[in-house]
């Protein structure tokens, strides 16, 4: 079952430069809430920010209050590990560990946290794949094919099931689709609408019509602010903002 | 964590930009029979495994990392600290004298270190004289003329040279290289070159000259893989300019690779004297062990390593010890420098990419 | 002047190549004639009298190589993930550097150094010093692979593995370093093959034993010590027992390069 996500005052840096300015914005479980916005505005780094994920980059560092259900991922208590095991994370590339097998791949979150259980293993690996809309093609091969052998889409719909097999709470993705050919992005889209009965999803794009197609929600970033966050719809059709208007019908970016 | 730092210039451009609806949407009520299903089992059960945060096992690994690799470090300061305290006998005695001195005379106590300076000097630069041409020959066949199918083959064949251990080389060289020397080629020196002085006296087979022999096939293959490297890192556009002018292929090898790549080809070669000076077994099965200066080529010699290894284990008595580690403690420093004049040569042209080997 | 100069860039590479075969074949010729049974079953015999092997310095060159491993394996790679994980900095390029002093020192230096440091103070030559000098003269080369091979490991892998929550150190070790361990794997076993053949180190350390000895702290037998000795003693009977445990010597370590470049052929394209 999802959570929500609250954010409040999120700024985040690399080094001395800023990449996002204050944002607050309110996140509803078991929604698909859109993350729109020209290249470099940064999407990226919202989202990367909402597990942690931006420290990792050396001299990047964020501040703000981030609250995923009742978790506080900024709180001083808090791990950057244990939220990065709550909040499941699909990426721009495909990346499959290369030298696992399927099986291996979509247990790797499983196995290096430290559970052992073998046949809730096998069971939580074919229900992630199920989940995944991967499970029939590849459930002869889940030993014996790695997780590098297979096709750019269905490597993504793996790592998608990778993230789910650690039960998240939210699923993020970052242009899940962009590096994949259309029939593998409307497979990738189905699928984010069936995951978020279980799921909140967030998605970043710089593909308004894939917006317009899976999310409720869209939020449009500028320049490392959000400028305006409002039912899809409304974003699309009557935008608030001048530059929200802009940016949708074109005239932007 | 560095994530509550606040950064010391504050953010200009941004900050002009009006505060955006962050509401939320009224569609956002959801209904509240949709969360019956409980939080995953599956994170509780790894959280109870995992009850404490990942910092410390973080940390713990990151000291262990840290020190193996102040191991390392750690390594070369034990190495020098012991040769250091232990020549200090023999430095306080002989002090600069040690390095010109002739004498080596354990039986008194006399020890002087310039018949093994002068038979590592010179079996050195003797095996330079004859691997050089042999290896830069060797990478412009294989960089520039060698057809596809051969490339992979020949480089293999030279890089299994290097994984020859010296103690075979110098098995190979008592037995068949000495002799064959004794028979054919010192004799036919000394009758066509033995006016220079160079190639005269008894012609033993062991001596100086198969020392330096050996020692040129062993470097040959540090040397051949560095030339490759830098040849290989030449650019194409500097080959194309060349033939684009009308020049030969071997003008075009001369001017337009040879040319750009000397400086790391001249690294490599540093790098194969380095090798050359502190390779020990091959030479001192074969150079005759007698330390002394001798014009000809064809008279036994020493070396700072052979005798070294020859003497260590049977030295009696601190200073003839102390006067070993010092020999010991000179060919360190001598091939500390020789290897860091040839790592920065070669750096400067592959950009650090070739994978030295020594 | 064209055809000069490939005439002799052809000359060199065929020179360069005869030392080779005429060390392979003279060491097939030569050794196979004396490898026999009791070659590799039993101990050295006095000088000059017929018979008796090598079997002590086969098992005394494995019983060193183990403890070189055992000591070198884990502190080249320890120090390779290091330079590649976390010493992108100052002190990362000192360390580099510092591997770089430690692999051109001459091996005979290194043996003065242990002799000092644990012969010395042990008062006996011993396996256990043999195999730290080989062991110390492994880990610049494992280093230096292991650090080359996690650098390919693309960042995009360590990625997905941190939004997995997994910590730093599990991932390093699970998910980096498996995915580079053919070339780490490679890096070690061309280590191996380095020290295997090594004698001058060995020389004051291993010291070498015509009797059996499994004893960590007693002098041990190595092949390639026997051979020097039997190469340079006045024997025939001996100088044929050194080339056939030259031959031994070689067949182990083209045998471990060979495997190398043979298994590691396609494997790195996963990385
Ligand atoms: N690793 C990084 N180091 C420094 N600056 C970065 C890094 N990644 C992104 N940025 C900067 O942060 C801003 C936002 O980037 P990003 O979040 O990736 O944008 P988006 O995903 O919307 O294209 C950009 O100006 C970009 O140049
Ligand atoms: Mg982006």
């Amino acid at each position: 079952m999802g959570v929500g996500i609250e954010v409040h005052g999120l700024n985040a840096w690399y080094g001395k430069n800023l990449a996002l300015n204050s944002i607050d914005m309110s996140v509803p479980a078991n929604h698909v809430t859109a993350v729109i916005g020209p290249s470099g505005c940064g999407k990226s780094t919202f989202v990367r920010c909402l597990n942690r994920m931006h420290e990792t980059i050396p001299e990047a560092y964020a501040e703000g209050s981030v609250k995923v259900g009742e978790m506080d991922v900024y709180g001083s208590g808090s791990d950057p590990v244990e939220v990065r095991r709550r909040i499941g994370m699909v990426f721009q590339k495909p990346n499959p560990f290369p030298t696992m097998s399927i099986y291996g791949n979509v247990a790797a979150g499983l196995k290096l946290n430290g559970f052992r259980n073998r046949k809730q293993m096998d069971e939580l690996v074919e229900r992630s794949l199920r989940l995944a809309a991967l499970w029939d093609e590849v459930k002869d091969n889940l030993h014996k094919k790695s997780g590098a052998s297979l096709s750019g889409g269905q490597q993504q719909r793996l790592c998608i099931a990778r993230a789910l097999a650690v039960e998240p709470e939210v699923l993020l993705m970052d242009e899940p689709a962009s590096a994949l050919d259309p029939i593998s992005t409307s497979k990738i889209e189905e699928l984010i609408f069936q995951l978020k009965q279980h799921y909140t999803v967030v998605i970043v794009t710089h593909n308004m019509q894939q917006a317009a197609r899976v999310a409720e929600l869209t939020g449009f970033f500028l320049m490392g602010s959000l400028i305006e966050y409002d039912k899809t719809e409304k974003i699309f059709t009557t935008p608030a903002d001048k530059r929200t208007e802009d940016y949708v019908t074109g005239r932007f970016g | 964590m560095s994530d509550s730092v606040k950064p010391m210039n504050s953010p200009e451009p941004l900050g002009q930009l009006p505060k955006p609806v962050t509401s939320m949407p009224s569609l956002a009520k959801v209904e509240a029979g949709h969360r019956a299903h409980t939080p995953s089992a599956v994170l509780a059960k790894i959280r109870t495994s995992h009850p404490r945060s990942s910092r410390v096992p973080d940390q713990i690994f990151g000291v262990i990392i840290l020190l193996s690799a102040i191991s390392v470090f750690a390594i070369v300061v034990l190495v020098v600290w012991e040769l250091v305290s232990k020549s200090q006998l023999s430095l306080h005695q002989f002090g600069l004298k040690f390095f010109y001195g002739h004498d080596w005379d354990p039986v008194n106590g006399n020890f002087g270190a310039m018949p093994f300076i002068y038979g590592t000097l010179v079996s050195s630069l003797l095996a330079l004289v004859l691997a050089v041409p042999l290896s830069v020959g060797v990478a412009v066949f294989i960089t520039e003329m060698c057809p596809q199918s051969l490339r992979a083959i020949i480089s293999f064949l030279v890089e299994l040279l290097a994984a020859i251990p010296s103690v075979i080389y110098g098995l190979w060289a008592i037995f068949v290289l000495a002799p064959l020397l004794r028979v054919y080629v010192e004799p036919f020196l000394a009758k066509t070159l033995g006016w220079t002085g160079l190639f005269s006296g008894t012609p033993y087979g062991l001596g100086m000259l198969a020392a330096g022999i050996i020692l040129a096939i062993m470097i040959v293959p540090i040397i051949a893989s560095i030339t490759r490297e830098v040849l290989i890192a030449v650019p194409q556009n500097q080959r194309e300019a060349v033939l684009a002018l009308g020049a030969t292929r071997w003008e075009m090898i001369r001017i337009g690779v040879l040319r750009n790549a000397r400086i790391g080809i001249v690294g490599g070669i540093i790098l194969g004297l380095g090798r050359a000076l502190g390779e020990t077994m091959a030479v001192t099965m074969v150079i005759g062990n007698t330390p002394q200066i001798a014009k000809s080529l064809f008279a036994p010699g020493y070396t700072m390593a052979s005798v070294i290894a020859n003497e260590f284990s049977e030295a009696t008595g601190d200073l003839y010890l102390s006067a070993l580690v010092e020999i010991g403690l000179a060919l360190f420093l001598v091939t500390l420098v020789v290897n860091a004049l040839a790592r920065l040569l070669v750096w400067s042209i592959t950009g650090g990419t070739a994978r030295v080997r020594a | 002047m064209d055809q000069g100069a490939t005439a002799f860039a052809i000359l060199a590479a065929i020179l360069v190549l005869v030392p080779l075969l005429a060390i392979f074949a003279y060491l097939v010729i030569k050794g196979i004639g004396s490898v026999n049974l009791a070659f590799l079953t039993q101990t050295p015999k006095p000088p000059g009298e017929a018979g008796g092997g090598m079997a002590n310095a086969i098992v005394g060159t494995g019983l060193i190589l183990a403890i070189a491993s055992v000591f070198g394996v884990p502190l080249g790679i320890g120090s390779g993930i290091y330079l590649a994980e976390y010493g992108r900095n100052r002190f990362g390029d000192f360390i580099r550097f510092t591997a770089d002093v430690l692999n051109g020192v001459p091996s005979i230096v290194i043996g003065i150094a242990v002799y000092s440091l644990i012969v010395v103070r042990q008062k006996h030559f011993s396996a256990f010093s043999g195999g730290v000098a080989l062991g110390i003269m492994m880990i610049p080369t494992i280093a230096r692979a292991t650090e080359e091979m996690l650098l390919m490991v693309p960042n995009v892998v360590r990625e997905a593995a941190y939004g997995l929550g997994i910590p730093k150190w599990r991932t390093t070790l699970s998910i980096s370093l498996r995915t580079a361990s053919a070339g780490v794997i490679t890096g070690c076993m061309l280590a191996f093959a380095r020290v295997a053949g090594e004698t001058a180190p060995l020389l004051f350390t291993a010291f070498g034993n015509q009797f059996w000895n499994l004893k960590l702290n007693q002098p041990t037998a190595a092949l390639s010590l026997q051979v020097f000795t039997y190469a340079i003693s006045p024997y025939d009977e001996w100088h044929k027992q050194a080339w056939a445990g030259a031959l031994i010597l070689i067949v182990m370590i083209v045998g471990a390069v060979a495997a190398v470049r043979l298994t590691t052929r396609g494997s790195l394209k996963g990385a």
